[in-house]
């Protein structure tokens, strides 16, 4: 049969009402925090288009809290995130937005750990629950977070992607998905690799030595 | 494309139910063994099963409050023996209810196949479930009819209110379990066929015209309308009535239909019932 398979069109089961209002932003939070990758004490969350005019009703507020609480889309205490978000020490406030020409469903999280450790993310509910991060501290991407995802900072030169690569064969990881873009010929280039293992902290410290490479993040998936 | 003629074609000549046949490509796709992937959708009927119970105690209100207890108002009068339409049609509309209440009120369901249209296929199957004295097996093997249509559906057409509208939720919903429910009810593959023809045919053009943005009004109720008109296509089905259309066609005029229709009929909330002066009196006063 075709490429989705039975369990997309009698699944998934989540908590309510909207697979793109609800799920989706739950996964978009859990997608968030892991990308974070830390503790979290505030989260400023910018709600754009239907998320920001319709996303009262469909729970969508307490849906990304949740996830940044590390809920899954079926967790039933996602109508209570606001107070658990409390009870875990996590600050949390809504702002609408108009982050321009991007889906309906987009989300920009600015988050803080306690040790004051920043980061922006951005993403949209792209529909049936699926999401895509769209922007990590500025920087463009596109990750769905079905794999692990290596993420590279990078001065634009011949060779950097390539021992980038090397250190993963090396590391007997596999790629799945690869995309290198950059701000221009010569300038700071971003990669995105995602893979069919995880990403070793031994592998990821070797990227982060070579000495081209600015910044090396590993992101798991969402289950 | 897939086509469903595809699917009854396999099932008439090996001799098995849609189900079976849904399941053997399922396990060649997925990986996964007949016992693993009988086990997962065991996990939604559970679910279902769960969703039901809880929407009919009617104390769940939807986050607007237009939204609450009506599933529980239907079960009473049939508890009082009251009913118009007789037990099975009164139960199914009161699970249709319960299941669409529970969503509306951030409670657990299976989208089937979307969140907004996830009381008819659990209202119409327990339902049959019940008359037949169905196995829980069986059930779960209509479960697998019901996926491998909305499979097809969402190949040649798609299950997105965005994009097609009301009819290509509650209406492939109402399609999936149609089919289901003749196989549950020991009906052929072909009349499965029929009967969700049937059932689509009279869910086309339907459109998505949410109050305020909300999985409420008019989702709910439809949800409910949508399982006996589910019941009513499988019932001409079983007794040997053919859709002059067959499904494929019928699921490609849904698709067709859907591209007709204007955006402001697809889930915008600014078309049809969202712009009555009820509907934008809720909307402002809720936000």
């Amino acid at each position: 049969m075709g490429k989705a398979n039975v369990f997309d069109l009698l699944g998934p089961i989540m908590v309510g009402p909207s697979s793109s209002h609800t799920a989706g932003a739950v996964r978009l939070g859990a997608m968030a925090r892991k990308i974070f990758n830390g503790e979290l004490a505030e989260a400023r969350i910018l709600l754009h288009g239907s998320f920001a005019e319709t996303g009262k009703g469909h729970g969508t507020n307490l849906a990304l809290v949740a996830g940044l609480l590390q809920m899954k889309p079926d967790d039933e205490r996602i109508s209570r995130a606001l107070e658990l978000a409390e009870e875990y020490g996590l600050k949390v406030s809504f702002a609408k937005t108009d982050l321009g020409d991007v889906h309906p469903n987009t989300v920009k999280f600015m988050l803080q750990s306690p040790e004051d450790r920043q980061m922006e993310i951005t993403g949209s509910s792209i529909g049936g629950g699926r999401i895509v991060i769209t922007e990590i501290d500025q920087f463009v991407v596109e990750i769905p977070g079905d794999y692990h995802t290596l993420v590279l900072l990078h001065q634009d030169l011949p060779g950097v992607v390539a021992q980038a690569t090397n250190l993963l064969a090396t590391a007997q990881i596999n790629i799945a998905q690869m995309r290198v873009s950059r701000e221009k010929k010569g300038a700071q280039a971003l990669t995105v690799v995602e893979t069919d293992q995880a990403i070793e902290p031994a592998a990821l410290a070797l990227m982060r030595k070579l000495p081209s490479v600015f910044q090396a993040m590993a992101i798991e998936p969402l289950e | 494309m897939l086509a469903y003629e595809d699917l009854v074609h396999q099932a008439e000549k090996k001799n098995l139910k849609i189900g079976q046949v849904v399941i053997l490509d399922q396990s060649e796709q997925l990986e996964q063994t007949e016992a693993e992937l009988r086990r997962r959708m065991a996990e939604n009927l559970q679910v279902m099963r769960d969703s039901v119970k809880i929407g009919l105690t009617g104390e769940r209100k939807s986050l607007s409050g237009m939204v609450g207890g009506d599933a529980a108002k239907v079960e009473a009068r049939r508890a009082r023996g009251e009913s118009l339409v007789g037990d099975p049609v009164n139960k199914a509309i009161a699970r249709a209810l319960a299941v669409s209440e529970v969503n509306a009120s951030m409670g657990k369901i299976v989208a089937a196949p979307t969140a907004g249209s996830s009381g008819v296929l659990p209202a119409v199957l327990l339902t049959v479930e019940e008359v037949y004295q169905a196995t829980e097996d069986d059930v779960i093997t209509a479960l697998f009819t019901a996926a491998g249509l909305g499979v097809v559906i969402a190949d040649r057409a798609n299950v997105s209110g965005a994009e097609g509208g009301c009819q290509a939720e509650i209406g492939s919903a109402t399609a999936m379990a149609a089919a289901a429910a003749v196989e549950l009810a020991g009906g052929t593959p072909r009349a499965g066929a029929h009967a969700a023809a049937i059932a689509l045919k009279s869910m086309l053009g339907l459109v998505c015209d949410p109050v305020a943005g909300l999985v409420e009004v008019p989702c709910v109720k439809r949800n409910a309308t949508g399982a006996t008109l589910a019941l009513a296509a499988a019932e001409m089905a079983l007794a040997g009535v053919k859709s002059a259309i067959p499904l494929d066609e019928v699921i490609d005029t849904m698709e067709a239909v859907g591209r007709q229709m204007p955006c402001a009929l697809r889930e915008t909330a600014q078309g049809g019932l969202a712009i009555t002066p009820t509907g934008r009196k809720v909307h402002a006063d809720f936000l």
